[in-house]
């Protein structure tokens, strides 16, 4: 693996912002409204409520973690259409970059744009409405690490499928957050959930995360029991890391022998 | 003079350019190649070889096999079998190093209109493996009058100027081995002869890089290339020298031999039959 051909992927998507206001709002502005939204939300609720039950740490900091999920996932799709937009894929794997280096640099590119977007949540967030994140402890580290993962195999899978079926599939993949997130139990525990919604629930690293944030504003043995629920978390992240790789990869692979990638910019290609 | 027309490859001329693969004075060696989607077949059995210092005409009708031959070489069409060897690297086997000897130009393949020149030609050194980029792309930006656009976007650029900055990009990593499809497509006669004038420069100074050139502009075909291979249907009918084989076979010049391929390239096998 050569690190100056990723880090020319990253290069890219650095003149890209630096030339286009359009692009870097977006990076902040939507978490923002979201923390601001839900933070007056919070408030509201904490105000209206009898039992005096903080809503501050629950639902803003669900908030805060799921945008972060989205927008790292959001920033490896980002950084690839940028290629299927300008139609640069004749260009770039005709030239020495391996797929691993490709991919290595839209993660970093995704690093760089997710990070923008925590910043702005986390000084929103805990300025405005108070929320700590000394609460959460040592933990805050692993649930950013699993969501961040977990966001990247959801970016490289759903890569790989705008690859197969054409750029008109980019419209398949930004819903796939939101499909997701009913199955994360973002905003209530998964014994909310109807049984066959809970068995779908616990193949998504996501659902780990959120029930350990519950478990540990709730105190108790709930923590010790998160651990290993997180650290399971944590292992199907990888497992999902795993296979968009491999699946991109083999997407790819065809999309050579099939010869996709030299005639790749038609609205469909299927 | 009775026109011969060079039979598919026979197995000993292949063999020896196998054997050249590995050989200084070569290139590109391509031995076997063939393509097919489903039943229909786009390349069959090509074999053919490129020397440094040598500027290789790809010719042949709309549909003839030339791009799916320089897409196979650039590594974006696998092969259904055959070989490729670029300065002596096998592309199946070791990818990245053989296309870190390789550079290509084409009208279908501009460069992102939302970068500048200068962007996008740092990106693809840094791709190529440049070991000093800077002074590279400032070298390529006069010797192609790109200096005054080097901030501007590429998409908003003429089409002769995008031809240029594609040029550029094509020359960043002194390419062994420079594949060009219809370079000059885009270009008026003048720019056009000018930037014929640069590439042979270019491939006479280094007198390490060889070039596979495609175009429909056979007065150009003439006056750039020391060789040309006729492909038609997927295959290769004539190779020889562009100034002496419309000769060989009876027309007045490359462009009439050119046609003559085109319409009737059965005929003309058939007369290489008898």
């Amino acid at each position: 693996m050569n690190p100056r051909r990723t880090f020319a992927i990253l290069l890219r998507h650095v003149y890209l912002l630096r030339g286009s206001p359009a692009r870097v709002v977006p990076l902040f502005a939507w978490v923002a409204i979201d923390i601001v939204l839900w933070g007056f939300i919070t408030k509201y609720l904490n105000s209206v409520a009898q039992s005096g039950f903080n809503f501050v740490p629950v639902l803003l900091g669900a908030v805060l973690l799921w945008d972060f999920f989205t927008r790292v996932m959001q920033g490896v799709t980002m950084a690839f259409f940028e290629d299927v937009w300008s139609r640069n894929f004749l260009n770039i794997f005709a030239s020495p970059l391996s797929i691993v280096e490709y991919l290595s640099g839209l993660v970093l590119s995704c690093i760089m744009t997710s990070l923008v977007g925590l910043l702005a949540m986390l000084v929103l967030a805990s300025t405005i409405f108070g929320l700590s994140f000394f609460g959460f402890g040592l933990a805050f580290v692993p649930f950013l690490s699993i969501l961040f993962v977990f966001g990247i195999a959801l970016g490289i899978a759903g890569s790989a499928v705008v690859l197969r079926l054409g750029p008109a599939a980019e419209w398949l993949i930004w819903p796939i957050p939101a499909l997701v997130s009913p199955f994360a139990g973002v905003f209530y525990p998964l014994s909310t959930l109807p049984e066959w919604m809970r068995i779908v629930a616990r193949a998504v690293p996501a659902s780990y995360v959120f029930e350990g944030m519950r478990a540990i504003i709730a105190g108790g043995s709930g923590q010790l029991r998160s651990g290993a629920a997180m650290a399971w978390g944590a292992a199907l992240a990888l497992a999902y890391l795993a296979g968009a790789v491999w699946l991109f990869t083999a997407t790819h692979r065809r999309a050579v022998r099939t010869g996709l990638i030299a005639r790749y910019s038609s609205e469909t290609v299927t | 003079m009775s026109p011969t027309l060079p039979s598919p490859p026979h197995p000993a001329k292949v063999a020896m350019m196998e054997e050249r693969a590995g050989s200084l004075s070569t290139v590109l060696s391509v031995a076997h190649l063939r393509k097919n989607y489903g039943a229909t077949v786009a390349v069959e059995d090509v074999s053919f070889q490129v020397d440094r210092n040598e500027i290789v005409g790809l010719l042949g009708p709309n549909g003839a096999g030339k791009t799916t031959t320089i897409n196979m070489i650039l590594g974006v069409l696998e092969p259904a079998a055959g070989t490729i060897h670029i300065d002596g690297v096998n592309l199946a086997e070791a990818r990245s190093r053989a296309l870190e000897a390789t550079n290509f130009a084409a009208v279908y393949a501009p460069l992102p209109g939302n970068l500048t020149v200068q962007q996008n030609l740092m990106i693809f050194a840094m791709l190529y493996g440049v070991a000093k980029p800077g002074p590279r792309i400032e070298e390529l930006l006069e010797k192609f009058d790109l200096t005054a656009f080097r901030g501007t976007k590429c998409g908003v650029l003429s089409s002769g100027e995008q031809t240029r900055v594609c040029l550029a990009k094509a020359l960043l990593n002194h390419p062994k081995l420079l594949l060009l499809d219809e370079p000059t497509a885009s270009l008026d006669p003048a720019t056009a002869h000018e930037i014929r004038a640069k590439i042979r420069a270019f491939v006479g100074r280094d007198d390490t890089c060889g070039v596979l050139w495609t175009s429909h502009n056979m007065y150009e075909v003439e006056e750039v290339c020391n060789r040309v291979l006729f492909l038609s249907h997927g295959r290769i009918l004539l190779d020889g020298d562009p100034k002496t084989l419309p000769r060989d076979y009876g027309k007045s010049t490359l462009e009439e031999l050119f046609i003559a391929v085109a319409r009737e390239p059965l005929a003309l096998e058939w007369t290489e039959a008898k």
